[in-house]
């Protein structure tokens, strides 16, 4: 189909990353079946480096493809790394996603922070506030 | 790689008669039906013509007719003249349902800002209305009714015989969107009480880009389109004669085969639905019964509909989903919704609208293939592991 570009359509129909990691470090969840889209991603993280990422999507095929390459942008990188990963590069590394779509690759830049900012609470770990805004709830 | 078309109430594949008849207006019988010349007036003859044949598919007076450029013109000129007529009576209010199709739901829409007031009758859980509900809608000053022929989503059939009735013995007129009727199921606007009446000739296998809009004799019926004094001056613009053509050699193929049709679409629909309800936690969507016989609209809880559509768009299956991702906005379909569907259910719906030209054979694919795909997308959906987990309870 037209509507996506073919990496879209790649990461879509062969996901990156899908699964869940039973142990994970940090695990976080957003979006609101609701309004069609949920992202939850798996940590698994080692001396400040994620090692090992996973996630689990409900939504539309720009969601699922947007979780897939996000997981694939952090994978073995650093916290502080992926703490820097914006939902702009999301989508520019899928080459490109409809104007309509680009909440899909907010909602995967979200799901990251959050599950991160889970691995920060879960150790006591001191973070910058400000660095983890809520995510607005999508009602 | 096998492919399947199941989106036929978005649009069919013109049939051979359909694109036969058009072939000698696109070569050969050129003329404007306007011009006074011998070329001119034999186009005009065979306007008259696919006129006549078109009329007595309906059971109306080819002076009834209007052709247009499709359902959506047809709606819009039917509901606006209607209002505006009633206006001029002091009559500002219509009433219609909750679950029309956009061309006539938009168009009510802007009349609320003229200042007219729209009563959208809810519909019930099994996609249809009353007649009765309708007639205790109707006040002193509704100007008309607008009730669709059967539903484009979930394929339900509104008792239009009964609404036309009522509307009659109240003095009020009565528009139905037919389009996905006409050429699937008897429509005689005679027997069933119907003062104007929009059909597209592409839902029946004719060609994109022209309609109708019947009305029945009595009934003013304003101009939108002005210019030339086309369609008694009622439409202007050169008539759309190739597609005129296609539309009523297709709809007499259709109303001649319609029982034929609409016996094997049954089967072929029947098969599907016990098929694809076997999926755990899925639900038929619409009367089972009171249904169009080539609708099939379903929904699978736990997944989204966009994800399930392009799933099965790589397996060859052309499908359609009322789901927000296919259109854009993060509502799901407003039918669902009208339907009191919660929204996380409606977003899981897949739409099969058949036709006769679908096989037994391509059923038995789909019915292989839509519960391989629900698993997948149930596999990886946390939606449906907190469903499974007991987290959330399931809604069907």
């Amino acid at each position: 189909m037209a509507l996506y570009s073919e990496k879209v359509m790649d990461h879509f129909t062969n996901p990156r990353n899908v699964g869940k990691i039973e142990d994970a470090d940090g695990i976080g969840e957003v979006g609101n079946a609701k309004c069609g889209d949920i992202m939850k991603i798996y940590l698994k993280i080692n001396d400040g480096v994620i090692t090992d990422v996973k996630f689990n999507t409900f939504g539309c095929g720009s969601a699922i493809a947007s979780s897939s390459m996000a997981t694939e942008l952090i994978k073995g990188k650093p916290i502080t790394e992926a703490l820097t990963l914006t939902n702009k590069a999301v989508a520019e590394a899928l080459d490109g996603l409809p104007a309509h779509k680009m909440h899909c690759s907010v909602l995967a830049e979200e799901a990251i922070r959050a599950a991160i900012k889970d691995y920060y609470d879960k150790n006591g770990i001191a973070y910058d506030k400000a660095d983890f805004p809520d995510p607005h709830e999508e009602d | 790689m096998k492919t399947v078309y199941v989106d036929n109430a978005a649009t069919t594949a013109m049939s051979d008669k359909a694109i036969e008849a058009m072939t000698p207006y696109l070569k050969g019988v050129y003329g404007n039906p306007s011009s006074l010349h011998t070329v001119g007036q034999a186009a005009k003859e065979h306007l008259e013509d696919a006129r006549e044949r078109i009329a007595k598919c309906l059971n109306c007076e080819p002076k009834e007719l209007y052709f247009t450029s499709g359902g959506s013109e047809a709606d819009n000129q039917a509901i606006r003249s209607a209002a505006q007529n009633g206006a001029r009576k002091g009559k500002k209010h219509i009433v219609s349902t909750t679950f029309e199709h956009h061309a006539v739901l938009h168009t009510l829409k802007k009349l609320e800002k003229e200042g007219f007031e729209v009563t959208y009758l809810p519909v019930h859980p099994d996609g249809l209305i009353t007649a009765e509900e309708v007639g205790a809608a109707i006040r002193p000053d509704t100007a008309l009714v607008t009730v669709m022929f059967a539903n484009n989503e979930v394929g339900t059939i509104l008792p239009i015989a009964e609404i036309g009735a009522i509307c009659r013995e109240k003095g009020v007129i009565f528009h139905t969107d037919a389009v996905q009727a006409v050429g699937h199921i008897p429509v005689d606007v005679q027997a069933q009480n119907i003062d104007m009446l929009s059909l597209s000739a592409h839902k029946f296998h004719g060609a994109k880009g022209v309609g109708a809009l019947y009305v029945r004799r009595g009934i003013p019926l304003n101009t939108f389109i002005d210019g030339g004094a086309q369609e008694r001056n009622k439409r202007a613009g050169t008539e759309n004669l190739a597609g005129i053509a296609s539309m009523a050699a297709a709809l007499e193929e259709a109303c001649e085969n319609m029982g034929k049709n609409a016996k094997k679409l049954a089967a072929l629909r029947d098969r599907l639905i016990e098929g694809l309800l076997k999926v755990p936690h899925s639900k038929l969507n619409g009367d089972r019964k009171k249904r169009l016989p080539s609708n099939v609209n379903i929904c699978f809880e736990g997944i989204e509909g966009e994800s399930l559509l392009l799933l099965l768009d790589a397996k060859g299956i052309y499908a359609s989903s009322g789901s927000a991702c296919t259109s854009g906005s993060l509502d799901p379909s407003h039918v669902l919704l009208a339907l009191g569907l919660p929204h996380e259910i409606a977003h899981g719906s897949l739409r099969l609208s058949l036709s006769e030209y679908n096989t037994e054979e391509e059923m038995e694919y789909i019915i292989r293939e839509v519960p391989k795909v629900v698993a997948y997308l149930r596999d990886i959906s946390p939606v449906w592991e907190e469903l499974e987990k007991g987290l959330k309870p399931h809604l069907i």
